[in-house]
């Protein structure tokens, strides 16, 4: 006897999808955003979702997140609850801006265009797209690329709003903005935001993103974040994923940096059943500087993926990364980092480091640093350690009274603060520090107001 | 009181036998300095009393009476014995204040005692620190990260008398250490010593033994004890070397 299994097909899914949404798609966006979408569409329908095959899905097999029963919502959005009645950052001493994006929209859409201190403009990046044209025309779109992932090509199709933030030139934002993006439904959903950050010359801004899920369906979120850097800007970003472990996220950033601009990143993944990170990065001006952080804490069956491209296009730019990650239980993951230093790119100095630490062993981490080199004056090194505790460091400690669950504990914490160290927003520090610490002694660490409601 | 009785003791490394048949008996109130050439076993000996993991093929080791080869590093540690490596550990990443705050207070759980409050804790990490003449400015430093192998000598005296050990066994302290050095980790071992405490001095030469005035020798050589007797035996080892010993041995 044969069965017949009808076989999900997930492009021809969205094909359709897209057909029969247009319309409502286009009305809940911004013109400039729904000219883009043919194009993506046509793209997405040529490459179709990545697969295993490969080499940069090698290790995430991607289609088991697109769930043929996460339902879409390009509609107006019906929030039936008043979102600060279920959320509020409770990290004592965060003075932020606040921004949400509840189920990758925009939480007030009517709301008009915030301006802050020294002209700089935040806000929907669809209401962006119709009161600043000019600018937005000018970068939407046009870093990201759909040459390394398709993925990005099926948000450009999709994507109706995200979070638009603007910083002329020489504008200082002193408080951190922070975007808070919420999952939260009465069915399994897939959202797909667009961020659009630009820094003029001169500027400065930090902005801190904080992934959460309210509800416990399974969510899928395939997010887009276009970064433009200009000249002697200095941008950072911490970006702390910690969504419950039904949700998966597909996260794309791309970055452009003009000459002597310098921008940190940061991500701190510690909860997410499936979490891939792509982070490109194309170092367009002389002396420009770049550091890639991230930390992932992994256990039960995550999955986290961590893909970057530094892309030295100028002579004269550092870029440094750096990921560290403590995989426990049958948690899994991936680190795929390559530096580019094109022919023109000399004086280039780049570094990459990734530290994993195995703690059982059905844990398992793929680790590929890569080096693409045409210039011939450049300064590049690699490294890559997996391995369990230091048994000399663990038998230290034991030996002056401390039992083996702390002496581990120290370890491991002592391991992921070299990453935490460096965030720029303290109190945000002072935060994932406590969490990163809860999270290695097994301790629920999700901020208070969001545990409730998570597993 | 008898504290320590080692009997017979066996231990093997990589299919060796290291210690073949190792016997000591250490009262509370004496200093044992233990002296040997290299790789007679003295450092097996100090790892073995630690807990390291090793394998044990014969013997004993009783520590108050009980055996103390079935307890864990962190046990022996809380019951007392304290080892000063010879290379001791750089672990970046953890605090040298976090480090001997979760120490210290593991024992005092231990003891029943309530853990130091932060303002006690500083008061006796201060007190200590000039004991042992340690730059304030490695103390706020990640554990031995950086620190020169003097100041990790130093730090090693300076975590024993933070801990106040009742059985202190040290392993070639003395090693690489200037007069100066010699003479400050000299004087952190002679402040500790009482009556209900012991010391176990491992050490290669005699010079450490000009500070630290033992009141048995013994000589390890291949695995064993070979020779024993008070502090001119350390002397004659200095004057002679250790040849004479192993033909002794050999004989």
């Amino acid at each position: 006897m044969s069965t017949v299994k009808q076989e999900y097909d997930v492009k021809k899914h969205f094909l359709e999808l897209f057909r029969e949404n247009r319309s409502v798609i286009d009305s809940g966006s911004a013109p400039l955003m729904n000219k883009q979408r043919e194009g993506a569409i046509e793209e997405f329908e040529r490459l179709g979702i990545p697969s295993q095959k490969s080499e940069k899905y090698r290790y995430a097999d991607i289609n088991g997140v697109f769930n043929p029963n996460l339902s879409k919502s390009f509609g107006v959005q019906k929030v039936s609850f008043n979102i600060h009645d279920i959320f509020e950052c409770d990290i004592p001493d965060l003075d932020t801006n606040l921004i949400l994006l509840v189920n990758g929209r925009y939480f007030n859409k009517e709301e008009p265009l915030r301006e802050l201190q020294g002209g700089i403009i935040t806000g929907s990046l669809a209401r962006a797209s119709k009161d600043m044209p000019q600018i937005v025309e000018k970068y939407y779109n046009s870093a990201a690329s759909t040459e390394d992932d398709s993925l990005v090509a099926l948000n450009t199709a999709f994507a109706q709003d995200g979070v638009f933030i603007y910083l002329p030139k020489d504008a200082v934002l002193e408080k951190p903005l922070q975007i808070v993006n919420i999952m939260i439904h009465e069915t399994d959903l897939m959202a797909q935001h667009r961020n659009l950050f630009i820094a003029e010359e001169n500027s400065s801004a930090k902005v801190v993103v904080c992934d959460h899920t309210l509800s416990p369906n399974k969510f899928l979120t395939n997010g887009v974040t276009e970064i433009y850097a200009a000249s002697n800007s200095n941008f950072d970003l911490s970006k702390i994923q910690n969504e419950h472990n039904g949700s998966a996220q597909l996260s794309h950033t791309f970055l452009e940096q003009e000459s002597e601009s310098t921008v940190f990143t940061n991500t701190v993944s510690l909860h997410g059943g499936f979490v891939r990170n792509n982070m490109f990065v194309r170092l367009n001006g002389e002396g420009s500087e770049n550091h890639t952080l991230g930390l992932y804490l992994a256990d039960k069956t995550q999955y986290i993926d961590n893909y970057v491209k530094i892309d030295h296009a100028s002579p004269g730019c550092s870029s440094r990364q750096l990921f560290k990650g403590v995989m426990d239980d049958q948690a899994s993951g991936s680190f795929n980092g390559t530096i580019v230093a094109r022919k023109d790119a000399q004086k280039t100095n780049a570094y990459q480091a990734n530290n994993n630490i195995l703690l059982t062993d059905d844990a398992r981490i793929n680790s590929r640093p890569q080096l693409e080199i045409y210039a011939d004056d450049v300064k590049c090194s690699h490294g890559s350690t997996t391995g369990q505790l230091d048994e000399n460091a663990m038998f230290y400690m034991r030996s002056r009274g401390i039992p083996e669950r702390e002496a581990r504990l120290l370890l491991m914490y002592a391991f992921a603060y070299e990453v935490v160290n460096q965030i720029h927003v303290k109190p945000l520090r002072l935060r994932i520090d406590d969490l990163v610490n809860k999270r290695l002694r097994g301790e629920l660490s999700r901020c208070n107001n969001c545990a409730m409601n998570c597993e | 009181m008898q504290m320590l009785k080692i009997k017979d003791l066996r231990v093997t490394i990589e299919d060796q036998e290291i210690l073949k048949g190792f016997n000591l008996e250490v009262n509370a109130g004496e200093v044992h300095a233990i002296m040997g050439p290299n790789g007679s076993g003295k450092s097996t000996l100090a790892a073995v009393l630690a807990g390291r993991d090793l394998t044990v093929t014969g013997g004993k080791v009783l520590y108050n009476g009980e055996d103390l080869l079935e307890k864990s590093p962190e046990q022996r540690a809380k019951e007392g014995i304290f080892l000063g490596f010879q290379y001791p550990i750089e672990i970046p990443g953890v605090s040298m204040v976090n480090f001997l705050k979760t120490a210290v207070n593991e024992l005092r759980e231990s003891r029943g005692e309530k853990p130091l409050s932060a303002s006690d804790f500083l008061k006796l990490m201060r007190e200590k620190k000039e004991l042992v003449e340690i730059d304030s400015t490695l103390t706020n430093r990640s554990v031995n990260e950086g620190f020169s192998g003097g100041e990790k000598k130093k730090n090693e005296i300076f975590q024993m008398a933070m801990l106040e050990p009742k059985l202190a066994i040290l392993d070639e302290t003395d090693s690489g250490l200037d007069i100066d050095a010699l003479r400050i980790v000299a004087n952190g071992v002679n402040k500790l010593k009482s009556k209900e405490r012991a010391s176990i001095v491992i050490t290669h030469y005699q010079r450490l033994l000009d500070y630290i005035v033992p009141d048995f020798v013994h000589v390890l050589y291949d695995g064993r004890i070979v020779k024993s007797g008070d502090k001119d035996l350390a002397l004659l080892l200095e004057e002679k070397g250790y040849e004479w010993i192993k033909e002794e041995a050999g004989a």
